[in-house]
């Protein structure tokens, strides 16, 4: 039996309960909910009755605290309990059936789960949830771009949120934000204010959430302190008492030590990712300057050291750990087919008045995911110019071991992107990443990933006259055929305009559904955490939060590039063949069309080689892209702006798309991140990171790059300098995110056919690590794909 | 002649740092071991992969000089006619054909070089100029691409052999901040026999080159069947002692023979196929000889 992790007996035992018990559907909360919904419909405000649905499911809920237990408190009844949340996505039998028995990324469900789910959850739901009313009020060309693959839509099952606790989550306690909404309730101005009326609902539903996080709280200390009692152990009778004490304090009150302190933000965890199912969970942020100021206080008040520190770190770990993303189904599972919850946790980076931000907290959480060696939370490290070379370097000692953490951010590209979208200095210092690389301005922001766009294949349908041939559909434009356009300009220009086109359908179809969001599916919960919400009496889903951001993700610049230049170099520059050749290659999926094959794959200039040829094409496609996005008003009072990542949506979009003019075959993946298309960077990793940072960074919200090692390139001393050497170039140039898979490809054709035995293998996919076993065929082949940036 | 046969970027074996390498073309030496045969001959030329030709005769018709004839299903060139334009390369639908060899103008080369500039700085990295052997090129353009990468501030490696005139070291040390120096075979006539010439020349330019101040990283490619042995290790220390010279650093580089596979492409025969690398045990023990005469900074591989 492989050695098992963790720093202790305890934390070796909590792990391996994580890691060995199986994803569960659990319907306690949607039961609660139903019931609860069934007798109080229309009594209350919408704000109100959603703060009492969570208020219910915590008074109600049935309680967790395992053997050994620190950090304590589940989402669900147990470890790796999924709860549902039918409000949003009302899943039928069939689909319950389906995901306990996919292969990947399952959910058990029971036969009494179906039964439950049958007679009680879809009969109060069914045409109440937000799905449905989405999917009801998108247009019928929205439909048909959706379901052919040009965008995904994230609030289709799951609600917006991709944000992350700030400061306050770590020195507020609830009855401190309850004073603060108390205050603002009393100055309410009913005569001058027409809107004071709904101000007040939403502050009520703020107080009421506070409740429910007390409650719980309360109920856990009654909890501890009976099993206390029963404890035959007095070294763990002890730790439950001391757990009880604590609850004394946390949630109601602010923490007093570091134990209390992530306690506290467990609690915060819980709330915000029951009350709704918000994309990427919720985040510490910055976990390290948020604890430190205890862990400093408690080391010198002798309460404390590293290794009882790093317990409850690990500890934590394990809690992030224990839940699962919540379940997915349809083209929403297709675009994020994975466990992982996206928590994303920044060390290092700078403090909000700009000093260096690495402290000894900072170095215990890089020896906790080292330990630990968990998907969740998602950890990296963001570096800045004043990050020492010694916190660097023992990030790539730990990122070299080969499972894609710490990732690398940078941390005046993070704090340029926020101050360029408009954020105060300060408050973009206290930013950073999270989700997979997505910068937002933490505890202030709401910043609403919407979906992923298909770039690729917009300029599918710019070649067939806006016709899809996937989906045999008309779906973009008539603006001519390939052969029509005489120059690469005119190609340009209505690829342009297809663009423009298919964004506009997407932000339609955005705007309705932010409304409906606002309207009807309000986050209390959230809304007390996150700045200026409770100050504004508004909620985070309706433009709360002092700042306010979408974005819509650009997938496959690699793909749609070397697309462009394939057709420049070969029919417009060289004319070593026609567009109507070309055209005829793609359509037999260059079966039978070698020589051209062969030119466009093997001989056109690509993206990710350094070379200006087809790198101009690609700020080219970069700018257009972004420009038809950023600064376009939101619903919210903010603006869009964009960001290039994928999840494992590349996977997706690369299926729904026929052979492209780059050599690409049909359905093949396309390229993913800003990485280059797959096999078309010959020149290195240095070449890579040379083109990739031609791109603008400064003016996304983030960008995605993944690069790849075999073991030799980063062994010893001099391979963990180059490794820090290529960050710290890279972020010269003003990259905004780099991460590394350390693997040789013979080990992962091997784990693909030997999947037993390599349970353990975990990859970088996209933002995020996951077991190599769960994911797809397509998937896997693309990693072992990925050219191997190794050297003799 | 001056033809490069491969501009290797994020190169981290052929000296301090991230480096970007010039491989030249044409060696005066014949190493039976040799891994970049493709650098040996100092003409261009048509590198083929047999293997892998499926006979379809798309390189015959796309030729405009009529060097290539179809016989028994098979290419045959005839390279008194072949003007090396490279079209078969772009029709050959397996894509087996390339031409190695292609000359730079010492703008573009710089141009090519200073892309990586950024990484020179940050890792303390630069340029190598390899081959093949790089001070058998033009020398006037070597000399130029040195000058040049001096006033750029990008420090430069050579990699030599050591098998050329001693005036040619004189002319580029100015440039040059590290030789990789070349030392194989102590014996000279296991020199001649497994290189083609003995090793005279190349001693004499060792013991010059150190004498002029040159920092110097002494390479020993190392073959179980040919140098792997104590008896040569001993005497290449015995020679560095006798005469003075302070490697900055000793590289063991164990033999491989990945570039087995480039021999039949360009029509030629590797004679290598019976050497192999000494164990791991050996390469330390030798490693361990160089460090207990003072050569502290000894390294096995590059």
């Amino acid at each position: 039996m492989a050695k098992l992790r963790g720093m202790n007996e305890r934390i070796q035992k909590l792990r391996e309960v994580s890691v060995t018990t199986p994803v569960h559907i659990d319907l306690e909360r949607a039961k609660i909910e139903t019931d609860f919904y069934k007798e109080n419909d229309g009594k209350y405000s919408i704000p109100v009755m959603r703060a009492l649905v969570l208020k219910e499911y915590f008074s109600k809920k049935t309680l967790y605290l395992g053997e050994g237990e620190l950090i304590i408190g589940e989402k669900g009844r147990d470890p790796q309990a999924s709860p549902t949340f039918p409000e949003l996505c009302c899943h039928s039998v069939e689909d319950m059936t389906v995901m306990s028995e996919r292969e990947l990324v399952s959910f058990h469900t029971t036969e009494e789960d179906r039964k439950l789910q049958a007679e009680e959850i879809i009969p109060y739901w069914t045409g109440r949830s937000m799905r449905e009313k989405i999917l009801e009020r998108m247009t019928p060309e929205w439909h048909e771009c959706y379901s052919a693959g040009m965008f995904t839509e994230f609030m289709e099952q799951r609600g917006p949120g991709h944000t992350c606790g700030g400061e306050q989550v770590f020195t507020t306690g609830y009855l401190d934000y309850k004073e603060k909404i108390k205050e603002t309730m009393d100055a309410l101005d009913y005569i001058n204010d027409p809107d004071a009326v709904n101000k007040c609902e939403e502050l009520k539903a703020m107080d009421i959430s506070c409740d429910a996080v007390i409650i719980l709280g309360e109920r856990y200390r009654k909890l501890a302190l009976e099993m206390a009692e029963k404890e035959a152990d007095e070294t763990r009778k002890a730790e439950l008492l001391e757990i009880a004490a604590n609850l004394e304090v946390v949630p109601a009150h602010k923490p007093q030590t570091f134990w209390q302190a992530i306690q506290l933000y467990w609690f915060t965890h819980l709330a915000v990712t029951t009350e709704l199912n918000p994309w990427d969970a919720f985040s510490p942020g910055r976990l390290d300057q948020h604890l430190n100021p205890y862990y400093e206080r408690d080391v010198e008040a002798g309460i404390l050291d590293d290794e009882k520190a790093l317990e409850l770190l690990e500890c934590l770990w394990v809690k992030f750990y224990n839940q699962p993303a919540p379940v997915k189904v349809g083209i929403t599972l297709k675009e994020s087919a994975t466990y992982t919850d996206f928590a994303n946790i920044n060390t290092g980076g700078v403090t909000p008045d700009g000093r260096n931000g690495v402290n000894n907290v900072s170095y215990l959480i890089l020896d906790c995911m080292d330990e630990m060696k968990l998907v969740q939370p998602n950890s990296n490290v963001t570096i800045s110019k004043k990050t020492p070379a010694k916190f660097l370097k023992r990030a790539c000692e730990v990122s070299r071991k080969g499972w894609g953490q710490p990732a690398f951010y940078n941390t005046e590209a993070q704090i340029m992107e926020l101050v360029n979208a408009g954020k105060e200095l300060e408050d973009a210092r206290r930013g950073g990443s999270s989700g997979c690389v997505e910068t937002g301005a933490w505890g202030s922001e709401a910043y609403i990933l919407t979906g992923y766009l298909n770039i690729p294949k917009v300029f599918q349908l710019t070649l067939f006259n806006g016709f899809d041939q996937y989906s045999g559909k008309q779906i973009g434009l008539k603006l001519g055929y390939a052969k029509d356009f005489k120059t690469y300009e005119e190609l340009w220009g209505a690829f342009k305009k297809q663009l423009e086109h298919i964004v506009d359908i997407k932000m339609r179809g955005n705007n309705v559904i932010e409304q409906l969001y606002a309207q009807e599916m309000p986050a209390p919960c959230l809304s007390v955490v996150t700045n200026d919400c409770i100050s504004n009496a508004k909620d985070y889903n309706a433009g709360g939060a002092r700042y306010n951001t979408n974005y819509i993700q650009g997938v496959g610049i690699g793909t749609i590039t070397d697309c462009l230049s394939a057709i420049k170099y070969n029919v417009y520059d060289k004319k070593n063949f026609t567009m109507e050749e070309l055209i005829e290659a793609m359509e037999h999926d260059f079966e039978g069309y070698d020589v051209i094959y062969r030119m466009v794959h093997d001989k056109t200039p690509k993206y990710g080689n350094d070379d200006d040829y087809a790198d101009d094409i690609m700020q080219d496609v970069f700018e257009l892209y972004r420009s038809t996005i950023t600064g376009r008003p939101n619903m919210k009072g903010g603006k869009y702006g964009v960001d290039m990542l994928p999840t494992t949506c590349h996977v997706y979009f690369g299926d729904v798309i026929l052979a492209t003019p780059n050599g690409r075959k049909a359905h093949k993946p396309v390229s993913e991140g800003i990485s280059p298309e797959k096999s078309a960077d010959t020149n290195g990793p240095t070449a890579v990171v040379k083109s990739c940072a031609k791109m603008d960074h400064l003016a996304t919200a983030g960008t995605l790059l993944n690069q790849k090692f075999t073991p030799d390139v980063v062994a010893g001393e001099e391979g963990l300098e180059h490794m820090a050497s290529l960050i710290r170039s890279y972020f010269s140039m003003d990259g905004h995110h780099i991460q590394f898979n350390v693997i040789d490809r013979q080990t992962l054709i091997d784990a693909q056919n030997n999947p037993e035995d390599y349970k353990d293998l975990i990859v970088r996919v996209a933002g995020y690590s996951d077991f190599f076993r769960n994911l797809s065929k397509p998937l896997q082949d693309e990693i072992i794909e990925r050219t191997e940036q190794s050297f003799d | 002649m001056k033809n490069i046969t491969n501009i290797q970027k994020f190169s981290i074996h052929d000296g301090d740092g991230i480096r970007t390498s010039v491989f030249f073309k044409g060696c005066p030496l014949k190493c039976e071991w040799c891994h970049n045969p493709e650098t040996q001959r100092y003409e261009r030329e048509m590198q083929f992969d047999p293997e892998q030709c499926t006979g379809c005769g798309a390189c015959v018709k796309a030729c405009p000089s009529h060097a290539l004839t179809l016989k028994d299903g098979r290419p045959v060139l005839d390279k008194e006619v072949c003007t090396l334009c490279g079209k078969c390369e772009n029709y050959c639908p397996a894509g087996i054909r390339e031409i190695v060899g292609r000359e730079y103008t010492v703008k573009e080369l710089i141009k090519e070089l200073m892309k990586d500039q950024i990484f020179y700085e940050d890792s303390g990295g630069g340029v190598t100029l390899s081959g093949g052997e790089v001070m058998t090129m033009d020398m006037d353009y070597i000399l130029a691409v040195a000058r040049e990468l001096k006033r750029q501030d990008v420090t430069l490696t050579i990699d030599t052999c050591g098998y050329v005139p001693y005036e040619r070291f004189r002319e580029l040390l100015p440039y040059v901040n590290t030789f990789l120096y070349d030392v194989k075979v102590m014996d000279p006539e296991l020199h001649k026999e497994y290189i083609g010439t003995d090793n005279k020349l190349i001693l004499e330019n060792l013991v010059c080159l150190a004498r002029d101040g040159a920092r110097i990283y002494i390479r020993i490619p190392t073959i179980k069947e040919v140098n792997g042995n104590e008896k040569n290790m001993r005497e290449t220390i015995a020679f560095l002692k006798e005469h003075d010279i302070h490697p900055a650093q000793v590289n063991l580089l164990p033999y491989h023979d990945t570039g087995s596979g480039k021999y039949p492409k360009l029509d030629m025969e590797y004679k290598g196929t019976d050497l192999h690398a000494p164990d791991k045990e050996e390469m330390k023990s030798f490693a361990q000889l160089f460090v207990d005469a003072g050569f502290a900074n000894t390294k096995i591989g590059g």
